[in-house]
């Protein structure tokens, strides 16, 4: 039981006495989700909207493929994209494994679908008076469109927030593809999976609360950001 | 607009953020593969800044079981194995995946498990204390990962004539790494074969009051010996084999045995340096 203690304490103190190997793993971490919460945004956006501005076919076919991929295991995407890039896989020439983009692309394929689908549900649920209002008000397509997309902004912030928690905290994308090289690769999840390991269960403990902290502040800055 | 103006000007900010972040252009050095109990005892965090600081080149390392080891050097993934599996070692030599092999140093396996020592094993050879553990049902847990550890185990097995153990209750395989699965063992209360360096880390970590205590070791099968690889450069042309030979001759020098023979936890010597 002790060492639930001893964990809270060592989180202040890992991060006080500026531990390197701490502090590289908060950066890394912080660095790789922002890069491929922005990569899902720039990807899911455009795929979420025209999902759920349009009426076409097989929009419903397409929802519960979707749905489906929300649920895509992080060790499954690790295993895939670490089939791809590693030396003899095809894309194996340009040296990704072990690298912050090789683990940047499996998060982003993680993320991607959360963005679209939240993303596309958001813009379904625009009010239809409105696109009325705004035409018989005379405004184009373009103008249309800029103010769909402003009317959901929030809805856009809560993808954008979803992904980052789950990018932030997946283990098995990390592990995998980013092999936990100290200094390098490792990020807050991994070192905790090796400290686990190595039964140091107090540095675990520690490094989960400063993970649980970082979520912390992200949220409270939106929630800063939508009061303005 | 106000609102509109807050809004955008922290979406740039922070992609300004990631173009500065983007910039910065990694150097990539030399990629080792090597086994959990280097890493684990903290030998590596202690012995590679000497290296990185004497010859400028910076080593990165990937922490799995030296079967994995292997197999990502046969894919090239990385440029230099520090492993201890030599059966499996010289058969990767000739199948023209590595190419020099020197040994670095060793320790040896011991089996450990709860003081009071259910299956009565302490003190006997490694193949009637194997038995005993059978014969007992006791707890056994094991690497089950195909790491170098788990090859010299199931090779223990094989020669005390016991058909090797899978699906039994009392036969736990983790798939973990080595102090993870010592911490299983002690949480049963089991047995487990281990190399010195990994318990007495475990040890340590103890304060030297480990619940699980080393009961069987001294025999000359358990000799673990930890070897430097690097790749054949027919089949991994853009590895990068000078630096790795370099690491190899480096591991091998007086300076770097020394630092070996010097790493310490509770005053006891975790590995041997023998390179020759």
């Amino acid at each position: 039981m002790d060492y639930i203690v001893a964990g809270f304490f060592k989180a202040f103190e890992l991060l006080i006495s500026g531990d390197n190997a701490t502090w590289s793993a908060v950066w890394v971490t912080l660095k790789i989700s922002t890069i491929s919460m922005l990569l899902s945004i720039g990807a899911g956006l455009p795929c979420g909207f025209l999902i759920g501005y349009f009426d076409f076919k097989y929009k419903k076919h397409l929802r519960t493929l979707l749905d489906t991929m929300l649920a895509l295991p992080t060790v499954f995407i690790g295993l895939a994209v670490y089939a791809f890039i590693s030396h003899h896989g095809p894309l194996g020439e340009l040296g990704l494994l072990f690298t912050l983009t090789g683990i940047a692309i499996g998060q982003t394929i993680l993320a991607f679908p959360i963005v679209t689908a939240i993303t596309a549900s958001t813009i379904e649920s625009i009010d239809d008076d409105l696109k009325l209002t705004l035409v018989s008000l005379g405004a184009g397509k373009r103008n249309i469109l800029a103010t769909c997309l402003w009317e959901v902004r929030y809805g856009i912030l809560a993808a954008a927030v979803t992904a980052y928690g789950r990018v932030l905290t997946e283990v098995g994308i990390s592990m995998m593809v980013g092999g936990n090289i100290k200094y390098h690769t490792r990020t807050i999840t991994t070192a905790i999976a090796l400290e686990t390991n190595k039964g140091m269960f107090a540095d675990g403990i520690a490094l989960g609360l400063v993970l649980i902290s970082i979520a912390f502040i992200v949220n409270l800055s939106l929630s800063f950001l939508r009061k303005q | 607009m106000n609102n509109n103006n807050t809004f955008l000007s922290v979406f740039s900010a922070i992609f300004i953020i990631i173009f500065a972040i983007s910039a910065q252009a990694g150097n990539k050095g030399l990629m080792m593969a090597t086994t959990t109990s280097t890493d684990g005892t903290g030998l590596l965090d202690y012995l590679i800044p000497y290296f990185e600081k004497e010859t400028g080149n910076m080593l990165k390392w990937t922490a799995t079981g030296t079967g994995k080891a292997l197999k990502l050097g046969q894919n090239c993934d990385v440029d230099v194995l520090l492993v201890h599996a030599p059966p499996s070692e010289k058969k990767y030599i000739a199948a023209g995946y590595g190419k020099d092999r020197r040994e670095v140093m060793y320790n040896d396996f011991v089996i450990i498990g709860p003081k009071h020592d259910p299956a009565k094993i302490k003190g006997k050879n490694i193949s009637d204390a194997l038995t005993a553990i059978k014969n007992k049902q006791a707890v056994f847990t094991s690497r089950g990962d195909d790491s170098g550890t788990n090859k010299k185990e199931k090779l223990l097995w094989k020669n005390a004539g016991i058909e090797m153990p899978d699906k039994e209750a009392w036969y736990l395989q983790t798939g973990q790494g080595m102090q993870a699965t010592i911490n299983v063992c002690q949480e049963k209360m089991g047995y487990t074969m281990t190399d010195r360096g990994s318990y007495i880390k475990y040890e340590s970590q103890k304060g030297g009051h480990a619940p699980l205590k080393i009961l069987v070791e001294g025999d000359s099968i358990l000799l673990n010996q930890y070897s430097v690889l690097t790749l054949n450069p027919n089949n991994c042309p853009n590895a990068n084999y000078t630096l790795a030979l370099q690491f190899s001759d480096w591991m091998a020098s007086q300076k770097a045995q020394n630092l070996i023979k010097d790493f310490r936890l509770l005053g006891k010597e975790l590995f041997i340096p023998n390179a020759k």
